[in-house]
């Protein structure tokens, strides 16, 4: 069992949580995930970003979006109460080495979460660091504080242009490319459909691009094969193999497709949940 | 099925006979004469549609029809074919005079887990193809039913004898760390705590038990079983950290340096899911056995309350013929597929799985598709699996192994719709340990070296299980962690 030790709700449907584990905040470095179940019995293992960790104080920070059975009963949780299980941290840390130009890190959405640790290491080892960060609007900026803090340039687009440029990332990070000083190496991180228009960006001019998946799991230790993506033609496993890969040999098509296997299934299952939670709040 | 009979049918014939066979003084001639005991299970056509164990268990009766059947031969051929060599003949005995208890105190001599290897063992290739009365009739599956028997005597000690934990040696402050908590960790950890160790299994799922639990399904290996076991290990002493992934929650290392374990047992399973590298591989609704019987047995998906979902399938194929196939392929059954197919590019005869299994799956109506290997996966337009293109085979020449090779014939091509493909064609070695533990040398399969006394290539350090072994069976796994144990306590001498 792992304590919530705090619970922000960042907007509408995201949550940020401080939770108990000691273990993994020692342990994890830039680019690993968890496993994380709520509950013992009949609960679902999903894999979570890290955004944050404390190895002093012994917990690591999520940022989720509750959109799925698991997430949505996650997001009900408030702190003092714990969760059955964190698996951790999983999956190989992001190769974080001295670079000649700068790395931009581009963040979509909740993306933004698990690029703060990568830009951090970055910024640590002391290399220029532009950070784009995109959201559909304001209200959906996450970590702006902590973002500005560790990048030596930072970009904010939204969609609607409610907030910094009203652009999509890919807008930014093409001028960078074109720039005088064009990246070293670019991460990006967010939506599957985001990450694959970064690398096709980024493909003309030959920048080293990474992007970091979240497909399917169920164990996230290779056991099941369930999270498999087509990297240059050859079968990876986004749990032992990733979960960063090279953007420009990701089939981004089959994975997206993939992403979709139980659409059908878990838009049933949130219709019932959103009915439970009604029932619920009239009871109330 | 024609040749289905009820448990209380086979119940009445076992007791009639017992009835005479128990006036009767029994010469070999007359043992041999004795109809091996049917094990009773669920009617085909009830267990389809239910998770519960389809063999049900022997009377008692048919235990002691059963065991007048062994010859008590003096060499006791079957003790050579055991893995973990359990005086069979001396437990039948027992049995077949009605002291269970003698009888289950023999198997534990040898045994930890015989509730599970009675159920899950492949008797026939091992006790039951040494055995004389198999010999004599020229059939290893009519020999004396030693895992059935098994199987009553252990059910029998957990309905009859209350759990109490056994007396302890005093701690001896020394501490083994374990790497997964199957059956080879579970053995090495009984054996060791008998020892006076301190025990820590580490278990990456959130529930101990490995393969027993992820794997092999309820209908053949219900739960709460390992649930027992488990619990009587805790009772013992032993602790199990679950959702601790040794290589990335901890370094093997650091559990050494900084944690004080004196000595660790690698025993992490099976690895990572073989795919045939066929076109189609990757679309939606193609699953590795692992993935599908994760889902259904681990992760409970066949309750409606569970959270962890499962493909929805009408028609299912299963690439494969070991054990794990025949699993996928019963479990599909009961998920509400009305179509099943096993394809499997050899004969019957060829197939790696249990013919008990083969049978089962055949009366719960799972089609056999002999001689036929997948070609591709044929997807719809949303990349949804809705056919395979499947290829003709016939037998030619034996090979190095003495199978005759199947060969494929030419423009045979056909296909089967299937909304789910299921490759069962076994595992490859998971890399996290190899990633995580420099020093440890590994072969070229991506097993852990290790010796005859388990030891691997770095101090204090032992493997065995299939991640030494590839892939094997609960018995040997078990068999490696006791020699590991064996190892482990003359090594912390």
């Amino acid at each position: 069992m792992n304590k919530i030790l705090e619970k922000k709700q960042l907007s509408a449907d995201v949550f940020r949580m401080k939770i108990e584990a000691p273990l993994i905040a020692e342990e994890r470095k830039a680019g690993q995930f968890l496993i994380l179940q709520v509950d013992k019995e009949l609960g679902e293992r999903i894999p979570l970003t890290i955004a944050n960790a404390d190895a002093q104080e012994g917990f690591i920070e999520i940022i989720f979006q509750a959109v799925g059975a698991t997430t949505r009963q996650l997001s009900r949780k408030e702190a003092g109460e714990s969760v059955e299980a964190v698996l951790g941290p999983l999956g190989q840390p992001t190769v974080i080495e001295k670079k000649d130009g700068p790395v931009v890190c581009v963040g979509g959405g909740i993306g933004v979460a698990p690029m703060h640790p990568i830009v951090e290491a970055h910024h640590k080892i002391g290399n220029r660091v532009i950070t784009i960060m995109g959201a559909r609007n304001k209200d959906l900026l996450i970590m702006e504080d902590e973002m500005k803090a560790l990048s030596d340039e930072l970009i904010i687009c939204t969609d609607d242009g409610s907030y910094g440029r009203k652009d999509l990332v890919t807008v930014p990070l093409k001028e960078l490319c074109e720039s005088d000083t064009p990246p070293a190496e670019v991460i990006a991180i967010g939506p599957p459909i985001m990450m694959k228009f970064c690398a096709e960006t980024t493909r003309p001019y030959k920048v080293h691009t990474m992007v970091s998946l979240n497909t399917i799991m169920v164990d996230g230790t290779g056991m099941c094969g369930g999270c498999r993506v087509s990297i240059g033609g050859e079968t990876k496993f986004v749990c032992v193999d990733g979960p960063e890969f090279d953007g420009h040999l990701v089939d981004f098509d089959n994975m997206m497709m993939r992403l979709k296997s139980y659409k059908n299934q878990e838009a049933h299952r949130c219709n019932l949940d959103i009915e439970a939670e009604k029932l619920e709040a009239e009871r109330k | 099925m024609s040749n289905y009979k009820a448990p209380e049918i086979l119940e009445k014939e076992a007791s009639e006979l017992w009835d005479t066979l128990k006036e009767t003084e029994l010469t070999p001639k007359s043992r041999r004469d004795i109809p091996q005991q049917d094990m009773p299970s669920q009617d085909p056509d009830i267990r389809r549609g239910n998770m519960e164990e389809v063999a049900v268990g022997y009377t008692a009766e048919q235990v002691f029809v059963e065991s007048a059947r062994c010859l008590q031969c003096k060499n006791a051929p079957c003790i050579n074919g055991c893995p973990v060599s359990i005086d069979i003949p001396r437990f039948i005995k027992e049995a077949g005079d009605g002291k269970f208890g003698p009888a289950i105190d023999v198997i534990k001599e040898s045994s930890m887990l015989p509730a599970i290897c009675g159920r899950v063992c492949p008797q026939e290739k091992q006790c039951m193809e040494q055995c004389t009365l198999g010999k004599i009739l020229k059939d290893p599956e009519k020999s004396v039913a030693i895992g059935r028997i098994e199987r009553f005597l252990a059910d029998w000690e957990s309905e009859n004898r209350p759990e109490t934990a056994p007396e302890l040696p005093p701690s001896n402050g020394k501490k083994v760390a374990i790497v997964g908590s199957g059956p080879s960790g579970l053995t090495a950890a009984a054996d060791l705590r008998k020892a006076g160790f301190e025990v820590t299994i580490f278990e990456a799922f959130h529930k101990p038990g490995g393969v027993t639990v992820y794997g092999i399904p309820e209908f053949r290996l219900p739960k709460a079983i390992v649930e027992r076991e488990v619990e009587g290990l805790m009772r013992m002493g032993v602790t199990f950290e679950n959702n601790f992934l040794v290589g990335r929650t901890r370094k093997l290392k650091d559990l050494m340096e900084k944690d004080g374990y004196n000595a660790v047992y690698i025993a992490s399973g099976a690895g990572l899911p073989k795919f045939m590298h066929i076109e189609g591989e990757n679309l939606v609704g193609v699953f590795s056995a692992n993935e599908f019987l994760t889902r259904s047995n681990l992760m409970k998906a066949y309750d409606s309350n569970a959270a962890t979902p499962i493909y929805q399938a009408k028609r299912v194929a299963v690439f494969g013929g070991g054990n794990v196939a025949m699993d996928a392929a019963r479990t599909a059954v009961r998920m509400g597929a009305e179509e099943v197919h096993i394809i499997y590019r050899r004969t019957e005869k060829e197939m790696p799985a249990r013919v008990e299994e083969v049978h089962h799956a055949k009366e719960e109506g799972v089609i056999f598709n002999l001689l036929t290997s997948p070609v591709r996966i044929l997807g719809d337009e949303d990349g949804r699996v809705r056919a395979i293109e499947c290829l003709k085979y016939e037998l030619g020449e034996p090979d190095e192994s003495g199978r005759r090779k199947p060969v494929p014939i030419e423009g045979s091509e056909f296909t089967i719709d299937v909304e789910t493909c299921i490759p069962a064609i076994g595992n490859t070695s998971n890399p996290l340990i190899k990633q995580t533990t420099p020093g440890l040398e590994f072969t070229r399969w991506g097993t852990i070296e290790v010796d005859e006394n388990q030891k691997t290539s770095l101090d204090h350090v032992f493997a065995g299980g299939d991640i030494s072994q590839g892939a094997a069976t609960v018995i040997l796994a078990m068999g490696d962690g006791r020699k590991a144990a064996a190892a482990i306590i003359e090594d912390l001498k």
